[in-house]
């Protein structure tokens, strides 16, 4: 037997589970992780895992972690597009698991990119 | 970690179950850990998608990428490419009907088939885990019961339903919200709120579909019933023949009343409410909701007269609200969203959206949900697609056995009750069988016939004997031997049948038959004057004949036939000898120059 | 009246009491509304559909099963109505083997006479298909023949409703719905009790006795046969039925001359023989009373009743009275004491047993009731099998002079004549019991409290300063409800009578077969048992111990009720009968 506030409790958690079946939500955070050979190679399944992780810790529901293809610049892999609704595609390079918490907390969070980070930075 | 990055939506209806699913998903469970993504990407096995045609179907989530007629081979591209790498394999993706194209990132809803219909009944299925409450609760669930236990009297909930203007989605079409008023007013020690999942009609599957897709809106349903009527308890009555949605509904239950939303004090409000599942042994006559009762009470399926009505005397003698399971489908969020909401749908009479079975001749087979007053048309070509292989639409059979067949003329009906009946047909229960010029009507109406014979309890003279005989004028009809003075004899059987039947479903047993005589009545004068069946379809009616024009001589008719029929010199015309000829047709499949046909 | 609901049929008003049926509405109205499967107080199902009337709703309605309600404004006579009716009776011959000719029920078949009052002219105008079905003759009581059923359901409705029991029903569905007994088992394989009330129900021929004339006539022909026949009271009430004598007339003198007429070589009165069972059965209960037997001590004389018990309430077969029935002790008496008495060798004797009833031809097999490899009785015919072998040997049963019995097992008391009716063996036994246990002599013999056709009666007789507590049921249904009562101890009887039959034998399943139009407006029953309440109240002799013969029969053959004679003559015992065989 669940009390009403178990219930909610429940809906809650759920909710950040099947987030992941919204379509076109416009508040959704994308964070596009580059998952081909290159970028494997280079690390990016565990980048994408700690993101995933880093989101998981901080129920942020509204963030999806998808991965992408080759985009051509092999050698700035690992490389990670995150995507806010309403603002410009940031592109974070050469990124290592290390770094995902200071993204997650500053960019997705408080919607500050992590410029240091950023393909700008690196070209 | 809890949550997945991925989700693999697998359709675990009946449908695509039967052309090969759960392989799919034990493949797709298999591939994902051999690519150690099991921490990543989840499957889930969910109900009914509703484009039935393109099963089996597969989503993935979040790219919404909408993947149709998966083999199990294909998993293994679908996990290493997309999964794995994030490419979406193209050559998998759905091909849109209305645009021929693939399109990767076309997301559900912008997809032909679902971009004109409104999901209420089936708004969750093939969208959540049927297995799982907690996926339900996410969806808003439960919180329907919430507020009519915590906020609504009992008279609330009733006038709810009825300002809704919801009706009877089982085929009557009888006012919801009245039903539940008058066993509401009837003064009994115990009541009962019963669900009529006993879907009969050939081709329609909505109940079946949301049963499985969505098990736990009908309890939420049946408990807000409960609650206003005043009954403790509830029974479904679900046919043997929906294993999977009973196995469901029953893991749903027992989730629900591990959650205390069925059991005693539910929400500590003090109502106490549970339910059973009655397994029905597949009459069709066992729809019928007198029959139906006396099922449950372990009697021969067999409608009563009324009165009295359930709502006075129904289970066990006791007043009884029976719903079918769409009706009930659409409750919760009636609670939920309010009358008004659902009343902004549909038409003046026939309120919010209605589920259709699409079926026959048409090119997406499978559940649409629309709203009330949707033009035929819309549902068959702008949604089913129209007719495949370039074939002329004939006409369309909505409302299974008890209803009737709409030829082109009447196609821009808007859908609801009472056009329907105005029109020459019925609602039922969605069943909607698309026929092109190959269909035959009169045989359409002989099969119709053929089920009823079958079906029928045998309590009431008409139906036992009317709908027997009548099935034999169509057969002699059919075969060539029809008699002048046949079609009269049709009519005076129909509407004796129709006026003397004792339940509802003798009383519209002769409507296929009905409709096809004032829609196609020039095919059953064919068929009985000129011995010729327009469509022909009709074996007894038909021969095959090589026009000597476009013969080559090739012999492979010859050849093929099985009975000897084709004679012929090499590279001369060949003739098909009548007498011999079996009409089989394996020579007009086999002719490359097209020059065998049927007249 | 506040319960009175007015409403209109056919133009004309009627009021009647809510709760009524638009068919009763319309009757009391003057208009008569066709049935087929209707049968007042038994079934009401609205399946034949030939009651549909119009009140304006969505669809025709079936008269019987509608309440009628105010203020309604039934139409029962519409051209479209008339037409389908004529329609339905269509259907219905499309289906039926329409052999009336040599039907049974000719000429007194519900179906044939709508089919003529309804101005069907085609019995052939759906010919079809129709379902073949193997006669069910094995049952030694009632034979089916689902060639004729109509499925109208009244027997089944009989069968279950009333009696309890249920051996039938519908099996299969649509086209090929037949009654039948479960599992394709034939009648005798059931539980059936022949009582033969679906018989009397059934509109039509599908239901009919089994015929045992044929034996009758061919030991009335055979010159070595002693041929003795006696009539069991019932039939007295309802043989002139047969032939057009009103209802209720009691026709025992043309009974006996037609019986001698028909060639039987003596004609012997089963009244008789209940006389001698009131003396056995008084005898039997004092004894009860008196040396602490078990009780209620329960009647026997009816055989659908005793299967009954056998069957569905064994653990009272110690209550059952160990008496035969009336008729097996005048068969055994007439192969004993008859047969010294007149010099026959009792081989070459055949009894005959005319009944009201088809069970009487189930008892009259059991090995018990019998005697140095004789049946006590030989062949039963029940009524409407003997009106049959009077009109075939061609007597004018209307214009027969009156007749007498046979002496030496003829002569019979009012207490005899009453068995006939529900309640009359238990006010025959009363009026002995009472003057033997007393010694005093009744000043009114009417036992009042347990005439009537109700299921379950109830009466407290005071004899010598103790009260008595009595019951009588009729319907095997009755009996169970009543048996229920008592094992649970609610009621406390010292004697209970029991007929299977609603009403007693007067309305027994080898009866003549009144219409459901007639039951709906006479009660069968108690018009039959006025009858022979009449000619109760006309004999001089009104107990049984007072009967001349009987009395005589005791002196020089019998000794005293109970002796040792009786006992190896008159009584019997029974067996535990399981519901289901292998």
């Amino acid at each position: 037997m669940k009390s009403l506030a178990e219930l909610e409790a429940i809906r809650k958690a759920t909710i950040s589970k099947i987030n992941v079946r919204k379509e076109n939500e416009a508040e959704t955070v994308r964070v596009v992780v580059g998952m081909a050979t290159c970028g494997i190679a280079a690390g990016a399944r565990p980048v994408m895992l700690s993101f995933m992780d880093e989101i998981s810790k901080r129920q942020l529901n509204h963030v999806t972690v998808s991965q992408t293809g080759c985009i051509g610049m092999c050698r700035l892999e690992p490389m990670v597009d995150v995507i806010v609704p309403g603002h410009e595609k940031v592109t974070y390079v050469h990124v290592k698991p290390e770094m995902v918490p200071r993204i997650v907390a500053e960019h997705i969070v408080n919607g500050r990119p992590v410029d240091e980070y950023t393909i700008g930075a690196a070209e | 970690m809890d949550i997945y990055r991925a989700h693999v939506l697998v359709c675990g209806g009946t449908g695509c179950s039967s052309s090969g699913s759960a392989t799919l998903i034990d493949r797709f469970n298999e591939k994902i850990a051999e690519n150690h993504l099991d921490k990543e990407v989840k499957v889930i096995r969910t109900g009914c998608f509703g484009l039935c045609e393109a099963g089996p179907v597969v989503i993935v989530y979040p790219d919404g990428t909408f993947y149709s007629r998966v083999k199990p081979e294909d998993v293994d591209e679908i996990v290493t490419e997309h999964l794995l790498k994030g490419r979406k394999v193209e050559h998998l993706v759905y091909v849109d009907h209305a645009t021929r194209q693939q399109d990767a990132e076309k997301k559900l809803e912008d997809i032909t088939f679902y971009k004109h219909q409104h999901r209420i009944a089936l708004r969750n299925c093939g969208v959540i885990d049927p297995e799982n409450i907690d996926e339900y609760l996410a969806m808003d669930g439960y919180r329907a019961l919430e507020k009519a236990l915590t906020q609504m009297t009992r008279e609330e909930v009733i006038d709810e339903i009825l300002k809704s203007g919801l009706r009877g989605r089982g085929g009557g079409g009888f006012p919801t919200g009245l039903k539940w008023k008058f066993t509401y007013q009837s003064q009994a020690d115990q009541k009962y709120v019963a669900c009529n999942a006993d879907e009969g009609d050939p081709g329609a599957f909505m109940d079946r579909s949301i049963l499985e897709g969505d098990p736990h809106a009908i309890i939420e349903a049946m408990a807000i019933a409960g609650y206003a009527i005043g009954a403790s308890q509830g029974y479904i009555y679900v046919r043997a023949e929906y294993p999977i949605a009973v196995k469901r509904l029953s893991i749903a239950i027992d989730q629900a009343r591990e959650y205390g939303l069925l059991g005693k004090n539910i929400f500590e409000t003090g109502f106490d409410f549970d339910l059973n599942i009655r397994l029905g042994a597949g009459a069709f006559v066992c729809g019928e909701e007198t029959a139906l009762m006396h099922s449950i009470e372990g009697k021969r399926g067999e409608p009563t007269a009324r009165p009295p009505f359930p709502a006075v005397k129904g289970l066990f003698g006791k007043p009884t609200m029976l719903n079918n399971v769409e009706t009930y489908a659409n409750v919760a969020q009636i609670i939920l969203h309010g009358a008004d909401w659902y009343a902004s749908m549909g038409t003046e009479k026939s309120k919010g959206t209605k589920v259709f079975a699409l079926g026959g001749k048409i090119n997406n087979t499978g559940l649409v949900e629309i709203p009330m007053g949707t033009p035929l048309r819309t549902i068959i070509y702008d949604i089913g697609g129209g007719c495949p292989n370039g074939k002329k639409f004939k006409a369309v059979q909505t409302g299974g056995p008890s209803g009737g067949c709409l030829p082109e003329s009447l196609l821009d009906t808007p859908v609801d009750y009472d056009n329907l009946i105005a029109a020459g047909s019925m609602m039922g229960s969605g069943g909607m069988i698309v026929m092109d010029e190959d269909n035959c009507m009169v045989d359409i109406a002989r099969f119709y016939l053929d089920f009823i014979v079958d079906e029928s309890c045998g309590k009431c003279a008409p139906c036992r004997i009317g709908t027997k005989r009548m099935k034999e004028i169509l057969d002699r009809i059919v075969e060539g031997k029809g008699e002048e003075g046949d079609i009269e004899k049709l009519e005076q059987l129909a509407q004796t049948i129709k006026n003397t039947a004792l339940c509802g479903l003798g009383q519209t047993a002769p409507n296929p038959v009905l409709s096809t005589l004032k829609f196609f009545r020039d095919e059953y004068e064919a068929h009985i004057k000129e011995k010729r069946c327009p469509a022909h379809h009709c074996r007894s009616l038909l021969q095959y004949k090589i026009d000597p024009a476009k013969c080559k001589g090739c012999t492979a008719c010859a050849r093929i036939c099985p009975a000897e029929a084709i004679s012929g010199t090499v590279k001369q015309p060949h003739v098909i000898d009548v007498q011999k000829c079996l009409k089989c047709g394996s020579c007009m499949e086999k002719c490359r120059f097209g020059a065998i046909s049927r007249v | 009246m506040e319960n009175m609901i007015a409403l209109t049929v056919d133009g004309i008003s009627v009021e009647v009491p809510a709760g009524t049926s638009v068919l009763e509405a319309a009757r009391k109205a003057g208009v008569h509304i066709p049935t087929l499967c209707y049968l007042k107080d038994i079934n009401a199902i609205g399946a034949c559909r030939m009651c549909v009337v119009d009140t304006g709703a969505r669809s025709l309605q079936a008269a019987c099963v509608l309440p009628a309600a105010p203020g309604m404004v039934v139409k029962t006579n519409t051209p479209a109505i008339r037409q389908y009716r004529k329609t339905l009776l269509e259907l219905v011959l499309s289906a039926h083997d329409k052999k009336c000719l040599t039907c049974v029920r000719s000429q007194n078949c519900e179906l044939q006479r709508l089919c003529r009052e309804l101005g069907v002219e085609d019995g052939d105008a759906f010919k079809g298909v129709t379902n073949e079905y193997a006669i069910d003759d094995v049952s030694p009581s009632i034979v089916r023949d689902n060639n004729k059923c109509i499925l109208c359901r009244r027997c089944v409705a009989v069968c279950s409703s009333v009696q309890k029991i249920g051996v039938i029903g519908p099996v299969m569905r649509g086209f090929k719905t037949a009654i039948e007994s479960p599992w394709g088992l034939k009648l005798n394989e059931m539980a059936c009790i022949n009582c033969g009330q679906c018989i009397t129900a059934c509109p039509v021929g599908a239901l009919h006795e089994k015929d045992d004339t044929a034996k009758v006539w061919a030991a009335l022909a055979d010159p070595d046969k002693h041929v003795v026949v006696q009539p069991a009271p019932a039939v007295r009430a309802a043989l002139g039925e047969e032939f057009g004598i009103p209802m209720g007339t009691s026709v025992t003198g043309k009974m006996a001359t037609a019986l001698r007429r028909l060639g039987f070589d003596k004609v012997f009165d089963t009244d008789f023989g209940a006389d001698l069972t009131i003396m056995e059965e008084a005898n039997e209960l004092i004894e009860r009373i008196t040396s602490g037997g078990v009780l209620p001590m329960i009647t026997s004389c009816s055989p659908g009743w005793i299967k009954f018990c056998e069957t569905y309430y064994p653990d009272f077969i110690p209550n059952l009275s160990s008496c035969k029935s009336p008729h097996e002790m005048v068969g055994a008496m007439v192969k004993s004491y008859y047969a010294e008495k007149a010099g026959i060798d009792p081989k070459k004797i055949v009894t005959v047993s005319v009944m009201p009833c088809t069970a009487k031809k189930f008892e009259a097999a059991r090995p018990e009731l019998g005697h140095d490899g004789m049946a006590d009785v030989d062949i039963v015919i029940t009524t409407r099998e003997l009106a049959r072998m009077i009109k075939e040997a061609g007597i004018n049963f209307a214009m027969l002079p009156d007749g007498d019995f046979d002496s030496l097992m003829g002569e019979s008391t009012g207490a005899a004549v009453i068995f006939g009716a529900t309640g009359g063996v238990m006010e025959a036994a009363l009026r002995t019991a009472y003057e033997t246990l007393t010694g005093e002599t009744l000043a009114d013999v009417d036992f009042h409290g347990v005439r009537g056709t109700e299921g379950i009666k109830e009466a407290t007789v005071n004899i010598n300063g103790t009260d008595v507590n009595v019951a009588v049921c009729s319907s095997t249904g009755m009996a169970a409800k009543l048996l229920d009562s008592v094992r649970a101890g609610e009621k406390n009887y010292t004697f209970i009578e029991v007929m299977a039959c609603p009403g007693g034998c007067v309305n027994g399943g080898g009866q003549p077969i009144v219409d459901s139009d007639t039951r709906a407006t006479v009660d069968v029953r108690a018009v039959r048992a006025k009858a022979l309440y009449g000619e109760d109240a006309g004999k001089a002799l009104r107990k049984s111990h007072e009967n001349a013969e009987i009395k005589a029969i005791y002196a020089d053959y019998l000794g005293k009720p109970g002796g040792h004679r009786s006992h190896e003559l008159l009584h019997t015992h029974y067996t535990r009968r399981e519901k289901y065989t292998d």
